[in-house]
């Protein structure tokens, strides 16, 4: 029986550029971060309370993964902003994506009032878009 | 400045009061903070700001400030930084209550934790493929 999600991947454009927007903009907590040859590392980072589920950030380069051609596509796509991975939850909403805009992060859609709760929509420094949701009102 | 409450103003302007707050523990959590100033400056009465903010946060602001100069200290400490220095940059002047305060809340001195993060470290460098699942480290080549 499955218990529990321990990695997921997030395909990113720069991985240094990802580390800044994940660990500063977000306050993510970095699980792994390992050099694997030149150009190449694997670099995971948690959600402050969620310091189990690694959320590796992935580079798209030409190697075994991914064809000149199959990352030149993909790399659009996401840069299209494609691909949206998931929902990340907070206490407080409106705070923050107050602070998230204070330090840059850009908002696709501003906290609003849903029937299942109050969403908003950002994207990272790549593309990827992700929900930001509370549950109820505080 | 006068004390306001938060039905003064919209509610979006009471959570950026609360929020620079907080991002003024963030970034000056090495100074002596006085929370007395951060109310005066967020323009809340100091029990008013205190509630707010841990009706956000969910602690007190000086339980946050603890907070935060405890996880820098974590930071610094991992890099090999001696106990003492660290001691020193997130703003504890006395050695013995950060050691108190750390072990509190980390659950290790700071010279066990410094110990435990440099193995951790140490063996991310030497043998990576013990942390990268092997259908990852596959899928990109890496082998031993």
């Amino acid at each position: 029986m499955i218990s529990k999600l321990s990695h997921v991947s997030f395909f990113v454009l720069n991985q240094d550029s990802a580390y800044d927007f994940y660990v500063n903009k977000l306050g993510f907590k970095v699980h792994t971060d390992a050099p694997m040859g030149p150009g190449m590392r694997w670099l995971t980072v948690c959600p402050p309370e969620q310091p189990d589920l690694e959320i590796t950030l992935m580079s798209i380069t030409e190697g075994m993964m991914f064809t000149a051609e199959s990352a030149k596509a993909m790399r659009d796509l996401v840069a299209k902003g494609t691909f949206g991975y998931g929902v990340f939850e907070c206490r407080n909403i409106y705070a923050t994506a107050e602070e998230m805009k204070a330090k840059g992060v850009k908002f696709k859609k501003e906290p609003t009032k849903e029937f299942y709760g109050i969403e908003a929509l950002f994207a990272d420094d790549s593309g990827n878009w992700f929900s930001l949701g509370q549950k109820g009102e505080q | 400045m006068q004390a306001m409450t938060d039905k003064t103003y919209p509610k979006i302007y009471v959570y950026r009061r609360i929020v620079q707050s907080k991002m003024f523990i963030d970034s000056h959590y090495a100074d002596p903070i006085d929370l007395d100033n951060i109310s005066d400056e967020a323009a809340f009465s100091k029990f008013h700001f205190i509630r707010l903010f841990k009706n956000v946060y969910g602690m007190t602001p000086h339980t946050y400030l603890k907070f935060v100069r405890i996880e820098k200290a974590k930071e610094f400490i991992s890099t090999g930084m001696p106990i003492s220095e660290a001691c020193s940059l997130v703003g504890f002047e006395s050695s013995g209550s950060f050691t108190t305060l750390f072990k509190k809340m980390v659950g290790l001195t700071p010279s066990a934790f410094q110990i435990k993060q440099l193995r951790h470290k140490s063996e991310i460098i030497s043998k990576p493929l013990r942390f990268i699942p092997n259908c990852f480290a596959e899928s990109n080549g890496w082998t031993n």
